[in-house]
């Protein structure tokens, strides 16, 4: 099977976000797999223990991604991709889409999977926007997967419900928690990971213009939401705490 | 004067009210637009004036039994004829499940931009989005062409109802085909009847709890209330409840209007998902817990306590 694993780096979602200048301050900060891919390519390399074929690791980054795809390949991919975007200004999920896409549409494709959301941008396009240009079906929301005879037979997470749905290949999913337990990388997968290979793209390479990419939208301004103050704490008999609460939710805080 | 397309989502044989809240939004794109409604389903057509009494201008149905459940195939052949047949400078639909699911698709149709999970809208043309899980925000503009945005439910009020209103409710007929993706069965979910990502009161239970039996006691004290009941991550990991409930950065993202949290630190991961809720409140015996930090109200106590009595309390004054 080819199966082809869309990945994005992250901020450590430990991190505290700093901004200044309306521009996310990113010095210091870890990075990770965005976590919903980590089930992705955990996913992928299970499919390929059982079926057979190759997986491959492809995100649009910077070159400090490198380090990410690496770990993903310590996990147990294959072959990474890294489709470089900084010489593009403020890369929007269209952007993406058609670097993907420029990708994609010189690939055999069985399955793609890739993360629910990013715990970045939070905006969940990427998955069904790259399905749709390369004319495949997705299911987004994935909490299981089998593949048997050509068909995906998934279980998704529609809030709380579960929705099982059967779809013929090529299809692209994205994962939900729940999917699996993703695999933390040996010793030897991490030194076996250095001479996987690991080929690096760039516009000219996927044969695309700057105005080919241009971004529909703009970040204007990005700040830190006012912080909270810490509210008081009830004292007194436990009775008599219960009651205040209930009274203040009602008459203070007017909630209920 | 523009045309702004609301596309509706019906749940249970009614409209989530998230659908009325996208009205609003999409008068607030442009007071003077013409908001038309869009419902599809297998029979909506009974219902669809609703969309009318909050507002929408006139509202286009199709019905289909392929429509019955929701899949990306089906919807995206309705909702690109709808949108190709009225040609719309605005779109606006709730960040559902569904939301969440087709619009990207759709943008990817168009060739648009899409600003998706959006909380407010600052004059006519600048959304507001929560980044890293609401840690952060950021302020988008779409810089030309279709204005199509998902908003999070619970965030952008609705126009109160006027039952005077009148607009005209059309069948569209859109023939669905060649589907490939099956819907095998819906397994509704048992524990609540109340969505996390709507609910205005949520009661949420963390490793406090320390077993899956004992987590039941939030489901008496959310009953009571009409509320949903979440969990955080611990209390997911440790099997209490299911995944489904995760509030926090990974997991749901939530803004109700009461966010009771019962037995909980307040790691930031947890506190990235509920942190924007308008009121909150702590219960945990930990008085150094860093719940209390972000808590309105706390009440530093065992849990097993506190919350049979508080659900009395509650249902003393709900009757009351």
């Amino acid at each position: 099977m080819n199966i082809f694993v869309i990945m994005k780096r992250t901020f450590d979602t430990e991190e505290k976000i700093q901004i200044e200048n309306g521009e996310v301050v990113e010095d210091g900060a870890e990075f990770i797999i965005n976590p919903y891919d980590e089930y992705a390519v955990e996913e992928a390399i299970q499919l390929k223990e059982e079926h057979g074929g190759e997986v491959t690791v492809v995100s649009v980054g910077d070159e400090e991604t490198e380090k990410q795809i690496r770990t993903a390949l310590a996990m147990g991919a294959d072959k990474g991709v890294l489709i470089e975007d900084e010489e593009i200004d403020g890369a929007d999920t269209f952007t993406v889409q058609e670097l993907l896409k420029a990708y994609f549409k010189e690939q055999e494709v069985d399955i793609i999977l890739g993360g629910n959301i990013a715990v970045d941008g939070g905006s969940g396009q990427i998955g069904p926007r790259l399905a749709d240009q390369l004319g495949i079906n997705y299911v987004t929301s994935v909490t299981d997967l089998k593949i048997e005879d050509g068909t995906a037979k998934i279980e998704k997470d529609a809030e709380g419900d579960q929705i099982m749905i059967e779809v013929p290949l090529p299809v692209l999913i994205t994962a939900q928690q729940g999917l699996n337990e993703p695999r933390y990388p040996s010793l030897p997968g991490i030194m076996k990971a250095k001479k996987k290979p690991l080929e690096t793209l760039d516009l000219d390479d996927l044969d695309l213009d700057e105005e080919d990419v241009e971004p529909k939208t703009k970040t204007v301004d990005r700040y830190l939401p006012p912080e909270k103050q810490a509210g008081r704490k009830l004292e007194g008999e436990l009775d008599e705490q219960v009651a205040e609460l209930v009274s203040l939710l009602k008459n203070e805080a007017k909630v209920i | 004067m523009s045309k702004q397309l609301v596309i509706g989502e019906v749940s249970d044989g009614g409209f989530r009210n998230v659908s009325f809240e996208a009205i609003a939004a999409a008068k607030q794109l442009d007071e003077s637009a013409e908001v038309v409604g869009v419902v599809i389903g297998e029979s909506v057509a009974s219902i669809a004036e609703e969309m009318v009494k909050y507002g929408a201008d006139r509202v286009i149905t199709v019905e289909s039994d392929k429509l019955k459940e929701y899949t990306p195939e089906a919807y995206s052949q309705v909702l690109m004829e709808v949108i190709e047949k009225e040609s719309p400078e605005g779109i606006v639909m709730g960040h559902t499940y569904i939301g969440r699911d087709i619009a990207p698709k759709l943008a990817s149709k168009l060739g648009s931009g899409l600003v998706s999970d959006v909380t407010a809208i600052e004059g006519s043309s600048q959304f507001i989005r929560p980044i890293y899980s609401g840690k952060a925000f950021e302020k988008v503009e779409i810089e030309e062409g279709l204005q199509f945005i998902t908003i999070r439910p619970n965030n952008i009020p609705a126009l109160e109802k006027d039952e005077g209103r009148n607009g005209n409710v059309e069948a569209l007929d859109v023939e669905v085909k060649d589907l490939q993706m099956i819907i095998k069965d819906v397994v509704k979910n048992t524990t609540s009847g109340v969505d996390l990502s709507e609910a205005s009161i949520i009661v949420s239970g963390g490793r406090g709890l320390k077993s899956m039996e004992n987590f039941k006691i939030l489901d008496e004290l959310a009953e009571v209330l009409g509320a949903a009941v979440g969990a955080s991550r611990g209390a997911c990991d440790a099997e209490y409840c299911d995944y489904a409930l995760q509030i926090g950065q990974t997991g749901k993202v939530v803004t109700p209007d009461l966010y009771i949290a019962v037995g909980l630190s307040g790691a930031i991961q947890h506190v990235a998902g509920m942190s924007n809720s308008k009121v909150i409140v702590a219960i945990n015996k930990d008085p150094e817990a860093e719940i209390f930090q972000i808590a309105d109200y706390g009440i530093v106590g065992d849990l097993f306590d506190i919350v049979p009595k508080l659900t009395e309390e509650f249902r003393k004054a709900v009757v009351s």
